[in-house]
Parts: C-alpha cells; structure tokens; sequence
C-alpha cells in the first residue's frame, strides 16, 4: 500500500512516501479501513495525533474512516496548511 | 479607456468582450497583501477586475521582499496597504480601489465581505481562514482559497453554489502551534506567486464563467518534484448551516485574551522596565528586538519556564502577534494564574508607532 504524504505529515515522517507492506511479508494484519490505518499510522508517528484534521484520500477521493481499503490503493495523508 | 488594453485577452475566442465586460463589472475582496494577496492583486488589477477591495494592517519588513515582489527596499516600514495600492493605482488607474486598513475580524467580517461578489483567502493563519470561511457561508459568499507549506501548495474553491466548505475538508480548525507557519518554516520565495496566481486565475472562472471551478477538488501542488494531484471532496450540509460566527477564532477561542495596543505598550516601556518574552525564532530575534527582552521561541516555551518570572507580569511578543497568542495560551493553561499579556500586532505594530513618533 503506497501512502503519499503532504504538508506537515512529510516533515513528521521524514520522507514524501511511505510504503505499508501487506501481511503475507509481516504475519500481522494489514489495515481494512481508513480509520484502521489513521491508527495504524498514529502509533508508529505519535507526532501525527497532535493534529486536529487530518484528511485522508484513498485513489484521489477524500475517504470517511469507514471505508475499506486494500493493498492496491493509493493513500494520501493531506493535512492543512495554513502559510501564505 | 485605449481601445485595445485588453486586447490580447478579448481576441481569446472562450473569453471575448463579454468575458472583458463581466471582469470589469466584479466586485473582488482581497483578505491579506502578503506573499498569496501580491500576486493575486497585480493580476486581477492589470486584466481589468473593476473594483478590488484590498484588507490588510501589517507592515513592510525586510524578510518579506524574497515573496512580496510589489514591495521595494526604500518601502520597508511602511504599511503594505498604502504602498499596493499606490502601486496598483499607477498599473491600472480605471479600476477602483476600496482599501481596508485592518485585520480581518470577528466584528467586521461580514459587513466587508458582504460588499463583495467574492473572496480571496490570501491569509497567513488558521484563525482567520476559519473566520472566512464561517464569514463566506453566512454571506453567501465563494471564497477561493490558497495556501502554503514549504515547497507545497493548497488551491481550491470553497462555497461555490452550494459546494463543500473548508469545514468539509478539515472540520476542526487546527492549533496554529500545530503546523509551523512560514516564519517558523520557511517558504520558498516563488511558491506563493504560483499559488497566488492560480487562485488569480480561479477568480477569473468564477467571474466569467470560463472553464471549470475548482470547487470540490482540493489542488495539491508540490514544487520540488512539479506535480500536482487533485483530490475530489463532498459537501456535509450541516457546513453549510452556519447562523454565525464562534465569538472567537483564536486557538479555539475558549480563552479571554488579556492583550494590551502597541501605543500602550510602548507608553509603558518608557515608564517601566516590563517583563518582555519575545517568543519567536533565534534567527528572528537576532535580526533585532527590543531591549532587555528575553527570547524563548515558541516551540521550546514549555522547556524553559524557569526563564520566566511569573510572580511579576508577561508581555508576550512575537513579529505580529499570532506566536504570542499561542504562547500565550499554553501559559495560561500552566500557570492560571499569572498576569499575562499579548502585544497586539507584536513587533510590526510596534515598529510602526517607532517609526511614526
């Protein structure tokens, strides 16, 4: 699962994109919804639970925390920005 | 007007006369005249937009000329209010000018973007995106919006016929301390006059009805690798439900501000020594501040309260009085009950009175 990162969320983690392996590599489970993953991603950057928005788009579509996601999507982080 | 001002836009087949016609008819409010408000400006003055209302309050400094390219050496201390509109007047001496010499607040809001067709966010901060925003769906209002994070840019149009807000897109309005502002992070002097431009251009769509809004489609631009994406977003209608505006837009507004005006605060500087914590970056401070004040940026604040007095009175400061709210209200939530004050407009403000007396 490939997790592109925006704003404040590529300074939180170090890098503009992140890659989920999925569980046949990891034995664990793999994330099943946006929620699963906005939590999933939470406890691995901690930084990442100070912010009051987070949007989160699976293939281009802003995403509720209900929907399903799978290996093939595309993730994006999307945080507010607010400089001008 | 010379016949053939316009001319290299009316020959545009989709644009025309009536395109010209209609900018010249609109009525377009530019919130902020920093580095997203210049560009948007010069461009929406220079194709012809008939009246432009233009708000802001700061002033010039130095570090604004790498992004603020209206701005000139000999201008810095001025307000940038005067200085654009001096300068617009002598790009495009038939549109009219409607200045606003303020921040835009709570209490004006709606009365100055009412007077609009629509509004250009162009601002620097959570707060007064949110207050626009709230503003912008009480008048009915669109509001194209822009903004920044280092080589990174935001673009889309909010309150378009009844499309999503920026409520849709982020519900709650972050902390600013959240995510670092350009004066903490930085920002390439380019990306705004490419964010601002394209909001520009958004603003013509809007008004002449050529080409697709970008409503509902949040733009994502990335400077450093040139791509961009565009992420598709809903409406909730509860967002566009709003009766009013929250009583305050600063940090949430649960806090009474205690904050004392420039004109005080320097009047009181002559009478006593007070006890100043400016909190910005070392970078900032080294470049000037105020004597005997103590520097403790705002990210490290909860590190060295030992360095603050808390028995004697705080004065805040920061470069223009945003840092020093939210130090402000981490203070107040350690220690209730310390004196704590916010210089309003921190050191632009100030350097302003300096600089008139």
């Amino acid at each position: 699962m490939t997790i592109l990162l925006f704003g404040v969320t590529k300074d939180i983690i170090g890098t503009p994109q992140l890659s989920i392996p999925t569980s046949t590599f990891t034995g664990k489970e793999s994330p099943k919804t946006v929620g699963d993953l906005r939590s999933f991603l939470q406890n691995a950057y901690p930084e990442l639970k100070k912010l009051s928005s987070l949007a989160i788009a699976v293939n281009n579509n802003y995403a509720e925390d209900t929907k399903p996601i799978n290996s093939f999507d595309e993730i994006a982080l999307i945080p507010p920005v607010s400089g001008g | 007007m010379a016949e053939n001002r316009y001319i290299r836009q009316t020959t545009l087949p989709q644009f025309g006369k009536e395109g010209q016609q209609k900018l010249k008819s609109a009525k377009v409010l530019v919130v902020g005249l920093g580095g997203l408000g210049i560009p948007v400006a010069t461009y929406l003055n220079a194709m012809g937009v008939g009246t432009l209302g233009l708000v802001e309050n700061d002033v010039i400094a130095l570090h604004n000329l790498q992004r603020q390219v209206l701005y000139a050496e000999t201008d810095v201390g001025k307000q940038k209010l005067t200085v654009a509109i001096e300068k617009l007047k002598a790009q495009n001496s038939e549109s009219k000018l409607v200045p606003f010499a303020t921040f835009i607040s709570v209490t004006n809001a709606i009365e100055i973007i009412s007077q609009f067709d629509l509004i250009v966010d162009a601002t620097d901060n959570f707060a007064t995106r949110y207050l626009l925003n709230d503003a912008c769906v009480i008048a009915k209002k669109p509001l194209v919006y822009g903004a920044l994070h280092g080589f990174e840019g935001q673009l889309t149009v909010f309150n378009y016929k009844n499309g999503p807000t920026l409520r849709c897109l982020f519900p709650s309005q972050p902390k600013q301390e959240e995510i670092p502002s350009c004066n903490e992070n930085g920002v390439l002097g380019i990306l705004p006059s490419i964010v601002g431009s394209l909001q520009a251009l958004e603003v013509v769509k809007l008004v002449t009805g050529v080409g697709e809004v970008l409503s509902g489609k949040l733009l994502l631009y990335d400077g450093l690798s040139q791509s961009t994406q565009k992420i598709g977003f809903q409406v909730k209608p509860e967002n566009l439900e709003i009766q009013k505006l929250l009583i305050s837009y600063q940090d949430g507004g649960c806090n009474t501000l205690n904050s004392i005006a420039s004109e005080e605060f320097l009047a009181l500087l002559r009478e006593k020594q007070p006890q100043i914590i400016d909190v910005r970056t070392t970078s900032e401070f080294k470049e000037d501040h105020l004597d005997r004040s103590i520097n403790i940026p705002l990210a490290e604040i909860s590190n060295n309260l030992n360095k603050i007095d808390f028995l004697a009175p705080v004065y805040l400061l920061c470069q223009s009085g945003k840092r020093s709210i939210s130090a402000y209200n981490q203070l107040s939530e350690l220690y209730p009950e310390a004196e704590l004050w916010n210089i309003n407009g921190g050191l632009n403000q100030l350097n302003l009175h300096i600089f008139a007396s």
